[in-house]
């Protein structure tokens, strides 16, 4: 220590002022902040260098060979009947948005090279507004992003956005490819129309144009081509009501997706296929879960939460009267009569996360009947 | 208190030490972390960013009233936009460059389907031009920029530069209203906004690769959303000639539609017996494989890349029927009829939409951004020096313009008026196989001899449709004609016009046509593009019919000029005949000669 006062002592004697006066310490603030500049440039650089070494093409074919274009139902005005995707498994597994164009739990889905196929609606995840498809190819090993990545992400760093936004991409052509850098990492605080977004976590908000018509479910890599998250929809800011362009992080797709895949028995199974998956032998009631939606009043009867029976697992769960049943399961349930289907698939011990909307929140609460076994 | 400083100025002394050492260290890092390329490439972007300014160019109506942006591509002031940029602000418009200098420039050619404008500045003859690119070699994720002037900002004519990359190629966007069709366009995600219409897109090296004028918007209003179309600078060059031709130019149609097919197929399913395509073999269930050199899988694919050519251009095509593969030479019609656009043009006029950008999608928003305001235009005089360049004439943009075409192409052409009108020309030649052939003409009458036998035809008023001889397609009236020109030049009766430049010949070269009506045919002459001599000639006795087609060579000296000394007479895909002239002479006796 001594010997570096003694130097520091030495490096000084040149600079006689700043030992003195005031203006000599803004002198010395003034070093500070050239040192400061110095480091922000050394990290300019570094980026800078970062982004000379991408190949942009292989990079695109990378990403092009991953992302889909997905048609479905929709057409009407801002009602788009197309929107964007990605494949995140060999044997098909498409995610994308959740949306009005997944309506009929089966739309078309159209590879990079053009092929196309008819995919399926394997389930949603509600929350974070993430739907899974599956495509049949027939035993091909399809080319598709590694949802076990996880990305190395931080503000400033630079990005590409594949997606059919506006649906330029027809046919074959592959899809729009936009270039940003990711301005923030933030919960998002947006809404959509009068409606504030369900998924409050955080997403990353991207400085390009990237959440357009079309643009949903389509993915965000960083310059090397690995995926960092999946396009949103078109949201404006709750607080500026500026649009918002923003993606949901790799992680919260993998989760979301696994969330998917786990709540059925069966992944590969779907309900509209032809063979019927196995039911359970003696299914959950509404009896044995403990609460009871609105009578069939009317053919598409809103599931709507009724009563809940004193000491069951509904209440114990916390659901309550007036709660609307969005999903049972991973099951979308549209109506009453939905809801009682989705349940002849659940078996009576089993345990069940049932999806509600309260207000305006989405609720997930998980009913445990081991707990209490009849 | 200055005497108890010391401590807190020792700790101090420290940090700056350390502060001095980490800028050392970190000087160092960054020199080592940002090579010298990096360097080396900021600085060349920053040259061509301040090269390509200079070529930029902020348009406005005479009136002040709105504007656009352009970009200069000949050092005498020719200069691209939009068609809805340029039809707004009428004939003449005020031209901002980066030199902070307004100047005066007047509109040439007008292609309204495409949106694609040429105007030209006037007073000075060293504007700085912009390089032509070759937006096919554009590749998705290239580096790209837009240079003009969103929102009409500058003040002082210094253009915006935004910058972005290519997200995607060979985009196909439907027309806007009954026009404005983007054919094979580039897609970028560089900011367009309005004000940015008509302005360059320039590739990373600052070669022009296309002209910006249209973006996706769709529910918020007209601003940049990070899709703009670009029309390709390929498309253009196509339609350069035309344009500078001072005409309102016309896109183009097969005469043929087709459908996708499973397997990447594309099949005629409708066809027109009249067009030039069925004329070349094609028919209803053949598979179209390529067009213009460029392989086909779907139906769109040909709308994209058909949509780029001109009218009365001549495209390979490339068809199967079975397993067997034919190509043929395929002359495009007009897609819309005889003025057809001048009335969408006048329609347009008169309900001033967009115009800035025009967005395809968001009527609702139209009012968005007051670039054009369609208030009754204060009537403005036309400065002088616009006046002087310019001359009305129904179908033309400007018709000074064709007219300076026509004049030089009467001067460089070498055959011009070498022909004596007030006598009779005689042409005796031998054919292939050794035939003696005699061709005889005046104003009158023509007379024509081979071993196929003698034919004669007297010239009052139209041409019939039958002129012979059969099978040559009229060669006597194509004859006619060719003598006419030549010994008249511009002063004969009929119509004349320079089209352009249009492929002509075996090998589809490109050559001046000039067209001229004269005794209710359509003839086009084609002038080699170097050398201006008259190299071929097509005469059309009906829309629906092959041209007699003649081709010239061989030329030699001939009294003052120069006359072709090898004929080759088409019709449709067959040679009528093919001979070399033994002597041309034009004497009194030239009658007696040919009555031998």
């Amino acid at each position: 220590m001594p010997f570096l006062e003694e130097s520091v002592t030495n490096a000084l004697t040149p600079w006689p002022s700043l030992q003195k006066k005031g203006p000599g310490r803004r002198g010395l603030l003034l070093a500070l902040a050239a040192i400061f500049v110095a480091v922000h440039f050394f990290l300019v650089a570094n980026f800078a260098t970062a982004a000379d070494h991408f190949d942009f093409a292989s990079v695109n074919r990378y990403a092009q060979q991953r992302s889909v274009k997905i048609y479905g139902a929709g057409g009407m005005r801002q009602l788009e009947a197309y929107q964007s995707g990605m494949l995140v498994s060999s044997e098909g597994h498409v995610a994308t948005a959740q949306s009005l164009v997944l309506d009929q739990d089966e739309a078309t889905v159209v590879l990079g090279d053009g092929r196309r196929y008819t995919g399926r609606v394997v389930g949603v995840d509600l929350v974070a507004e993430v739907a899974l498809l599956k495509i049949d190819a027939e035993g091909e090993e399809l080319p598709h992003f590694d949802l076990s990545r996880t990305p190395d992400v931080f503000t400033g760093m630079r990005l590409l956005a594949f997606s059919n936004l506006y649906n330029v991409a027809t046919g074959d052509e592959p899809v729009s490819v936009l270039h940003g850098s990711l301005s923030a990492i933030a919960p998002l605080e947006a809404r959509r129309g009068a409606f504030a977004t369900r998924y409050r976590g955080e997403v990353y908000i991207v400085d390009a144009a990237t959440n357009n018509p079309g643009a949903a479910g389509g993915v965000l890599v960083d310059l090397a081509g690995n995926p960092i998250g999946m396009l949103g929809k078109e949201v404006r800011s709750q607080v500026t009501g500026a649009w918002l362009h923003y993606a949901l992080p790799w992680s919260q797709v993998a989760a979301s997706v696994e969330k998917i895949r786990s709540g059925r028995r069966d992944p590969s199974s779907t309900e509209l296929s032809s063979t019927a998956p196995e039911l359970p032998e003696r299914p959950a009631t509404f009896d044995s879960l403990g609460f009871h939606l609105l009578p069939n009043v009317v053919p598409r009867t809103p599931p709507y939460v009724d009563y809940v029976t004193q000491g069951s697992l509904a209440q114990g769960a916390g659901i309550l009267p007036d709660d609307l049943v969005l999903a049972i399961g991973g099951r979308i349930t549209g109506t009453r009569t939905e809801v009682e289907r989705a349940l002849s698939h659940v078996g009576l011990g089993e345990r069940l996360l049932v999806t509600i909307l309260r207000d305006d929140q989405l609720v997930e609460v998980e009913l445990k009947p081991s707990e209490s076994k009849e | 208190m200055i005497m108890q400083r010391p401590t807190i100025m020792q700790r101090t002394a420290l940090i700056l030490f350390y502060g001095a050492c980490l800028f050392a260290i970190t000087t160092q890092a960054a020199e080592a972390a940002a090579p010298r390329e990096v360097f080396e490439a900021e600085a060349n972007r920053i040259a061509v960013i301040d090269r390509i300014s200079q070529q930029t160019v902020a348009i406005f109506d005479s009136a002040g009233q709105g504007g656009g942006s352009g970009v200069l591509i000949s050092s005498d002031g020719y200069a691209l936009t939009n068609f809805h940029v340029a039809s707004p602000c009428g004939v003449a418009m005020k031209c901002g460059l980066a030199d902070g200098k307004l100047y005066d420039a007047v509109l040439v050619g007008l292609d309204p389907t495409g949106d694609v404008a040429l105007i030209k500045l006037l007073g000075r003859t060293d504007f700085p031009a912009a390089e032509l690119g070759d937006s096919d070699a554009a590749r998705q994720g290239d580096w790209v920029l837009v240079l003009g002037n969103p929102f009409l900002l500058a003040e002082d004519f210094q253009p915006t530069v935004t910058y972005g990359i290519l997200s995607g190629t060979h985009r196909y966007q439907y027309p806007a209203g009954t026009l404005l069709e983007y054919a094979d366009c580039l897609q970028t995600d560089a900011s367009i906004n309005p004000g940015n219409s008509g302005g360059p897109l320039f590739d990373a090296e600052g070669r022009l690769i296309g002209i910006n004028g249209r973006g996706s918007f769709e529910k918020r209003g007209r601003v940049n959303v990070g899709v703009g179309y670009a029309i390709s600078i390929n498309q253009i060059k196509r339609f350069l000639s035309h344009l500078k031709a001072g005409r309102l130019v016309d896109h183009a149609t097969l005469g043929a539609t087709v459908a996708s097919v499973e397997g990447g197929r594309v099949v005629v399913d409708d066809l027109l017996e009249s067009s030039d395509a069925y004329r070349r073999g094609l028919r209803y269930g053949d598979y179209l494989v390529a067009f213009g050199g460029r392989d086909l899988h779907s139906a769109n694919a040909l709308k994209n890349v058909l949509g780029t050519y001109p009218t009365g251009w001549r495209v390979p095509v490339e068809f199967r029927r079975e397993e067997q593969a034919f190509r043929a030479n395929v002359r495009l019609a007009s897609l819309h009829a005889m003025g057809e656009l001048e009335s969408l043009i006048a329609n347009q006029a008169k309900n001033p939409t967009p115009i800035e950008p025009p967005g395809p999608k968001d009527d609702k928003e139209k009012k968005g951004l007051p670039i054009l305001l369609p208030k009754k235009a204060k009537k403005i005089e036309m400065p002088e020096a616009v006046k002087q360049v310019y001359e009305k004439r129904e179908g033309f943009a400007n018709y000074w313009f064709n007219r300076q075409y026509q004049q030089r192409l009467a001067e460089s052409c070498r055959q011009w008026k070498c022909l004596d009108p007030s006598r009779p020309l005689t042409l005796k030649a031998t054919d292939r196989q050794g035939e003696s052939v005699r061709l005889v003409g005046d104003e009158a009458t023509g007379e024509f001899r081979s071993q196929r036998g003698q034919f004669f035809a007297r010239f009052e008023g139209a041409y019939h449709e039958e002129v012979g001889p059969p099978g040559s397609g009229g060669f006597l009236a194509a004859s006619a004609e060719w003598r006419q020109l030549l010994s008249h030049g511009f002063d004969g009766s009929g119509e004349v016009f320079y089209f352009g430049q249009l492929p002509f010949g075996e090998d589809l070269e490109l050559h001046d046509c000039l067209v001229t009506f004269h005794r209710g045919a359509k003839t086009h002459f084609y002038f080699d593009a170097k050398r201006g001599d008259l190299v071929g000639m097509e005469l059309f006795l009906a829309d629906d019919r092959d041209p007699c087609e003649v081709r010239f060579s061989d030329f030699q000296a001939w009294g003052d000029g120069l006359l072709p000394f090898t004929w080759h007479v088409k019709f449709g895909d067959s040679t009528y005949t093919e001979f070399k002239v033994d002597h041309y002479s034009q004497n009194a006796q030239a009658k007696e000669f040919a009555d031998e």
